[in-house]
């Protein structure tokens, strides 16, 4: 799916532009734990999370992920939006809540991870 | 990122010459056609006008209006010479686009004919195919744009540059214990220094992955902070997080996935669920923790270079 259409289906508003609205994201993922975007988030995910600290950028930068999605309407604080123009991250806001967005994301056609087979723990 | 490619666009107005952005195959009318035929021709060749030309002479334009003016007039038998546009401005295909393109658009004409030195036809020049080369111009400056930073100066040629049985790579990175507004930043130079290193995505992203949670576990348990020390060589990656802090009071319990001794405040933010030790054992080839109590912590983490094993 493209940027775009992401944009589209959520009627989102870009907070920070730093990717094409033609490029394609290949997958999305949701979640409120930074352990868990590690976990599950693989190279170009889009993630959408209902935290909006500076650390979620960072989380996101580490996990390889291009564009965050802040659902509920939530607005980051500057910290966040600063720190995502350095570090080269797209910011998008819905008013859709986290079930909802995901829904209709996953309605259009943008597919998750799948059943994830966790090694070494059982979490 | 807008501005930057408003100058582009200007840039490219500047040096590109008329011949780059015309439409060089032009679709001609001759002047006898009658205004049916010409409309036929419009509609199967899916174009908005023509030049009316007698062998490579422009003689005058013709498009929808004029032929919209013969239809309600009832002259669509009326040959084209009779109801063309004579007031046709004719361009050089070695103009600069600049000198051009004020012609074009709403104020000006819909179409110009291109023509070379002799005086002959070779294009024709709409608003559609200034923009279509443009845009196309644009994706290529951005391709060469990419393929530049990608052939930037390779850190990797240390290795090679250097001679010695074994050369090693040392980074190192304080972290501030408590200091959120920084968390995350060690990391993030550690990610880019590999990525420049020339180690392999999916190894630079697994590493990234653990040496996080390393920096989030120094940030948040160590009351004192500590170090982070990237010990990078040719085969592999060697990681150290090294603090003396309160160490760990039960290796084993600490392990264990979903245990942890985080504070609320932090799990608000969405860490301390007790998967970071899991995540660093998940994403490195080899882990290994000491820690006394009083006595501070050491992690150590390796990734080998060479294979993309686990992740």
């Amino acid at each position: 799916m493209r940027i775009r259409e992401l944009l589209e289906v959520l009627q989102g508003k870009v907070l920070v532009e730093n990717h094409g609205l033609d490029e394609e994201i290949p997958l999305g993922g949701a979640a409120d734990l930074m352990s868990d975007v590690l976990a599950f988030a693989t190279e170009g995910t889009v993630l959408m999370t209902g935290l909006t600290n500076p650390q979620v950028v960072r989380t996101a930068e580490m996990a390889g992920i291009n564009v965050i999605v802040f659902v509920r309407d939530k607005k980051p604080p500057p910290e966040t939006i600063e720190l995502a123009r350095d570090s080269g991250m797209t910011l998008v806001s819905t008013a859709y809540t986290m079930y909802e967005a995901c829904g209709r994301l996953y309605a259009a056609g943008l597919p998750g991870r799948g059943r994830i087979k966790i090694e070494n723990g059982s979490w | 990122m807008v501005d930057q490619e408003i100058t582009k666009v200007q840039e490219l107005i500047y040096t590109t010459k008329v011949e780059a952005v015309m439409a060089p195959d032009v679709i001609v009318v001759s002047p006898s056609m009658s205004m049916t035929q010409v409309k036929e021709l419009m509609r199967k060749r899916r174009i908005a006008g023509a030049p009316v030309a007698d062998g490579d002479k422009v003689l005058g334009m013709l498009g929808t209006t004029e032929v919209m003016t013969a239809m309600e007039a009832g002259k669509m038998d009326s040959v084209a010479s009779e109801n063309m546009v004579t007031d046709v401005k004719i361009v050089s295909k070695d103009a600069y686009l600049v000198e051009v393109i004020n012609l074009l658009g709403r104020e000006g004409f819909p179409r110009l004919p291109v023509e070379d030195q002799d005086g002959k036809l070779v294009g024709i020049l709409t608003t559609g195919t200034v923009i279509k080369a443009l845009l196309h111009q644009m994706e290529i400056s951005y391709q060469q744009r990419e393929a530049e930073r990608l052939q930037r100066y390779r850190a990797s040629h240390i290795f090679q540059d250097i001679i010695s049985d074994d050369t090693s790579l040392v980074l190192r990175y304080i972290v501030d214990d408590k200091d959120f507004a920084n968390a995350g930043k060690a990391s993030s130079m550690i990610k880019k220094s590999l990525q420049r290193v020339g180690v392999l995505p999916s190894i630079v992203r697994r590493v990234a992955v653990a040496v996080y949670e390393a920096e989030m576990n120094l940030v948040i348990h160590t009351d004192v902070g500590g170090e982070i020390i990237v010990d990078i060589r040719r085969e592999r990656v060697h990681i150290s997080a090294v603090d003396h802090g309160p160490g760990i009071e039960d290796l084993e319990q600490v392990l264990r996935p979903g245990y942890s001794t985080a504070p609320e405040w932090i799990r608000d933010m969405g860490f301390g669920a007790g998967m970071g030790l899991s995540n660093i054992k998940r994403c490195a080839d080899t882990m290994k923790i000491l820690s006394t109590r009083g006595g501070g912590t050491r992690l150590d983490i390796i990734f080998l270079l060479n294979q993309d094993s686990p992740g």
